[in-house]
């Protein structure tokens, strides 16, 4: 990397957090489509030579010799009911298959590829009338289709390769026309227009070289269909007709004899097989190789816990106390590529029972990492939590078996997400999703859950709430389906509520109504509330405590009151200047320049340093450590700021 | 619910009037004369042209079609030249069997895709999905006729564990426990390829569903890991793989041709085939015609399965 690093650390959502598979995972999917190619150009080879190997007359019959098992003299795979030899016709035969199915292929993507480009490119109503076309063949199974054309021509291997060839168009003209209509719509194509080039130009010169992969990867998948579908209809005996034999053809006349010699089918057969195989390894090989997603591993699933693996244990807890949440020294990384990206490197939170605490940072500081550590739900892979405690009531959550871990997920802590839309399942009513949670932890009956469901749902002051037990997620608002969240949070009266951007996603009325249920449910059930946010002002309005987060550390914590009146890091000072304020001259927010750093490429002393307007030298030599600053405060940082508010 | 129902069937009109205007145009795009096809290369000239007035053949194409139409909505089909019977007569007698057998087909295709995907998918990169993802690509490489012949071979020849083809035995056979006998190896070949293609989608689904918040939700609940990837994961991936699982009725009953030429199957495929090889045009078309109309009428299930599984679709 060259320059400063401008990418945002990790964040929690999205395709782009997920694991990587092992490097031998993708090392045996190359070895697999290598060697699937390797086959391939085998027998492909071996078919062109069929004419100069030294092989028998494939069509030379001899009584004498009839179904002689492999391995017979002068037959390395034995003969077939006429006695013809087995080995020169798999190779005769395999030639003829592979060039039908190449032809075959060649013409359906022509023509395909013709009536795509030209549907895509013209629009409007030709491209109507020939996509309304495709569609209705396409509603047609076509194998179907395929031996209707058959009837149609009569039987035949040309009629045959006609007849595969034609089903196949409708498939290439839907992929070809779907990427040119978004290539004619592109700048450069208008370009060509106004420099002067004429339609026929332009579709040649412009979308053509931009459209030929698409082909190519559509032909290629298309090619063991097209071997599979010439030797099915040539083993009914509407294809190749004797003495000419393609692989179907001589798997139809091995039928006649599967009962007394089974060798005659299994060959050709084996044969088809092993060439529909080989291209089905190369295809899928070449398209992982071109998925970027899968390189990145984002198609990895979470587990259903994140993964722990602390190769150094903190010392055994001192705690204040054993009630409450205590979060001791945590560390969560995420592995992505190569890169390992430590998103949360070593945080301490204490939350006592009833106490509400602010967890403040910009996006990619790691507090939303932060939050879903402690219930584990961090997806993993690629993250795994690798130091630290997070001890609720004196236990370790880290240390739990899943069993556990899932009996105090949900009832002792639990957690509001940010996006009401999404947090929610979209198929279950949400009286069953909050039935559910409720009879994850208590023995209660089907009919008793509802009623709990129902008072939850009026404790959350959800408009209608009894009506609402059978709606759909997709028929409440946002703010609605974050009171449901809510409710589904609180429905086991958990010690420990964590709310991660819970009212982000909302508008600022609905925002202020969910803030004070927030305060008052938790309250009111004696939960300790973790508190995340970006926004300074909201957490300070709510919040006892508030404890700032950069870079995966805190820098700054402190009761809320005196933290926002006199902030003591150059960060938290920075954050209170973004804010709007009515009684500040000019009334202008003032951002902090810069942006946070990658997890990976922290600077050797302070996080905050490139960015800080009171930089000294020192600040760059090493890590800085968190120490007292006053009453009941904690600040990370060399040079605070006098005990006093900005101005 | 209702409502999205009476829009389906509306919209399957047009569907099913175009279906009958690729079948009647095919057959009549036939190159040459269709009479002197039917009748061979030396019949009078007389007998092709009363031929050609009983077909309608002499009339514009239009005409032709309606009147077809018109013959096809009172149950007429035409008459089979090679055996002389009603077309539809034949096409409906045979219909019960290939029923069965896609049928029993689509059914195994649903429930072994479905679940091969879904344990690949929470097991992914596990051994047991390594296993799945090329039992899959052995499955979609495999020509059903040759797996058919294999089959026999092994369990009908080899082991005398099943019977090699039919329906029913010819002496005492009949009833429930032969049907199942004769039809397990065919339903298992015809549904091979299918089970490759709903194992892959399925899991392709269910990595998809795995990654979305409200599975974080479930767990965030302190559900258990088999609710959370039954109730939560597959509940949502199912309602994505229904479209293809009636998607795969197209190759079940198209590879119906194969498998029923190879267990010599009394259904519509070995009827086609037999048909095609006779030159039997108008039995062709009935075959063909009753197929596809099976086929449309699948995916209408499937379309009204996954309105009644997804609320968001029902509105």
């Amino acid at each position: 990397m060259t320059q400063r690093p401008t990418i945002r650390g990790p964040a929690i959502r999205g395709p782009k957090t997920a694991g990587r598979p092992g490097t031998f995972q993708l090392l045996l999917g190359n070895r697999l489509a290598a060697g699937g190619l390797a086959v391939l150009a085998l027998v492909a080879l071996a078919a062109l030579l069929a004419p100069v190997l030294p092989l028998a007359n494939p069509a030379a019959t001899a009584l004498a010799d009839r179904l002689l098992p492999p391995g017979s003299p002068g037959h390395l795979l034995g003969t077939d009911q006429l006695g013809r030899d087995l080995l020169s016709r798999l190779l005769w035969g395999t030639r003829l298959s592979l060039a039908v199915a190449l032809a075959a292929t060649l013409v359906a993507g022509f023509l395909g590829s013709l009536t795509g480009l030209l549907a895509g490119y013209l629009g409007g109503a030709a491209d109507g009338v020939l996509m309304r076309l495709t569609d209705l063949v396409m509603a047609f199974p076509y194998i179907l289709l395929a031996l209707g054309i058959v009837a149609v021509l009569g039987p035949g291997l040309f009629n045959a390769l006609l007849a595969i060839a034609a089903v196949n168009v409708p498939f290439f003209a839907r992929t070809v026309r779907g990427v040119t209509l978004g290539l004619a719509r592109r700048d450069f194509v208008a370009a060509a227009r106004l420099a002067g080039a004429g339609p026929a130009t332009r579709l040649a010169a412009e979308i053509l070289p931009n459209v030929a992969p698409t082909i190519a990867i559509a032909m290629s998948t298309t090619f063991g269909w097209m071997i599979l579908e010439t030797a099915g209809l040539s083993f009914l005996g509407l294809g190749a007709q004797p003495p000419l034999a393609d692989l179907g053809a001589m798997l139809g006349e091995g039928r006649k004899v599967v009962f007394t010699a089974p060798h005659v089918c299994i060959v050709p057969g084996l044969m088809i097989f092993v060439i529909v195989m080989a291209i089905n390894l190369a295809g899928d090989g070449v398209r992982d190789a071109l998925d970027p997603r899968l390189r990145s591993g984002a198609a990895a699933r979470p587990e259903a816990a994140t993964r722990v693996h602390r190769p150094q244990m903190p010392d055994p807890p001192a705690p204040d106390g054993d009630d409450g949440l205590q979060v001791q020294g945590l560390r969560t990384e995420f592995r992505l590529g190569g890169r390992i990206l430590p998103a949360v490197a070593g945080v301490d939170l204490a939350l006592r029972p009833g106490e509400r605490l602010g967890l403040v940072g910009e996006s990619g500081s790691g507090k939303s990492v932060t939050a879903h550590s402690l219930l584990r739900l961090v997806p993993s892979p690629p993250g795994r939590i690798t130091g630290g405690r997070v001890l609720l009531d004196g236990r370790d959550l880290l240390g739990l078996g899943l069993g556990a871990l899932q009996a105090l997920r949900g009832s002792r802590i639990a957690i509001v997400f940010q996006d009401p839309m999404g947090s929610l399942h979209p198929l279950h009513r949400i009286g069953d999703q909050l039935a559910e949670a409720i009879r994850a932890h208590q023995p209660l009956g089907r009919r008793a859950a509802r009623a709990r469901a129902a008072a939850l749902l009026a404790q959350v002051r959800l408009p209608g709430a009894a009506g609402r037990l059978d709606a759909w997620p997709h028929e409440l608002s946002g703010g609605m389906r974050q009171r449901v969240a809510i409710a589904m949070a609180l429905a086991n009266t958990p010690r420990v509520l964590v709310a991660d951007e819970a009212t982000t996603a909302l508008d600022v009325t609905v925002q202020a109504q969910i803030l004070a249920l927030l305060r008052d449910r938790a309250g009111a059930g004696g939960a300790a509330l973790l508190f995340i946010s970006h926004d300074l002002a909201l957490v300070g309005g709510l919040c006892d405590r508030i404890a700032v987060l950069y870079a995966g550390r805190i820098v700054e914590s402190g009761p809320a009151a005196a933290l926002l009146r006199a902030p003591a890091h150059p960060y938290t000072a920075g954050l209170l200047d973004c804010l709007p304020q009515r009684d500040r001259p000019g009334g202008a927010a003032a951002p902090i320049p810069g942006l946070p750093p990658a997890p990976d490429t922290l600077p050797p002393g302070c996080a905050f340093a490139p960015r800080c307007p009171r930089r000294q030298p020192a600040c760059e030599q090493g890590p800085v450590a968190l120490h007292a600053a006053g009453a009941d405060r904690q600040v990370r940082c060399l040079f605070p700021l006098p005990g006093e508010a900005p101005t | 619910m209702i409502a999205v129902a009476a829009r389906r069937l509306l919209a399957l009109g047009p569907v099913l009037l175009g279906l009958t205007a690729i079948v009647f145009l095919m057959m009549a795009l036939i190159p040459g004369d269709p009479a002197t096809a039917i009748l061979g290369a030396y019949a009078t000239p007389e007998n092709v042209a009363r031929l050609n007035a009983e077909l309608g053949l002499d009339r514009p194409l239009a005409e032709q079609y309606l009147l077809w139409l018109g013959n096809l909505a009172q149950g007429d089909l035409g008459r089979s030249v090679s055996l002389n019977r009603p077309v539809a007569a034949e096409v409906f007698g045979r219909l019960g069997a290939t029923a069965i057998l896609a049928g029993s087909a689509l059914l195994l295709c649903a429930l072994f895709g479905l679940a091969a995907g879904t344990v690949s998918a929470v097991r992914q990169f596990g051994w047991t999905d390594r296993i799945v993802t090329l039992a899959v690509l052995v499955g979609l490489s495999t020509p059903a006729f040759w797996l058919g012949l294999l089959l026999i071979a092994l369990f009908a020849v080899q082991l005398k564990w099943l019977p090699a083809s039919g329906m029913y035995a010819i002496y005492g056979g009949g009833g429930v426990a032969d049907l199942a006998a004769h039809l397990l190896l065919p339903a298992v070949t015809l549904a091979l390829v299918a089970t490759g293609v709903v194992a892959r989608l399925t899991r392709a689904a269910m990595l998809e569903v795995l990654r979305q918040d409200y599975i974080r939700t479930a767990r965030a609940k302190g559900l258990r890991e088999v609710r959370v990837i039954w109730r939560h994961a597959f509940r949502a991936a199912i309602v994505a793989v229904i479209p293809v699982i009636a998607t795969q009725a197209g190759f079940v009953l198209g590879g119906a041709v194969y498998v029923e030429t190879v267990f010599q199957w009394p259904g519509l495929g070995r009827m086609l085939v037999e048909a095609i090889a006779a030159r039997d045009i108008l039995l062709v078309q009935g075959g063909v015609l009753v197929l596809a109309g099976g086929y449309v009428l699948v995916n209408l299930a499937a379309d009204l399965l996954q309105a009644a599984l997804d609320p968001r679709i029902a509105r």
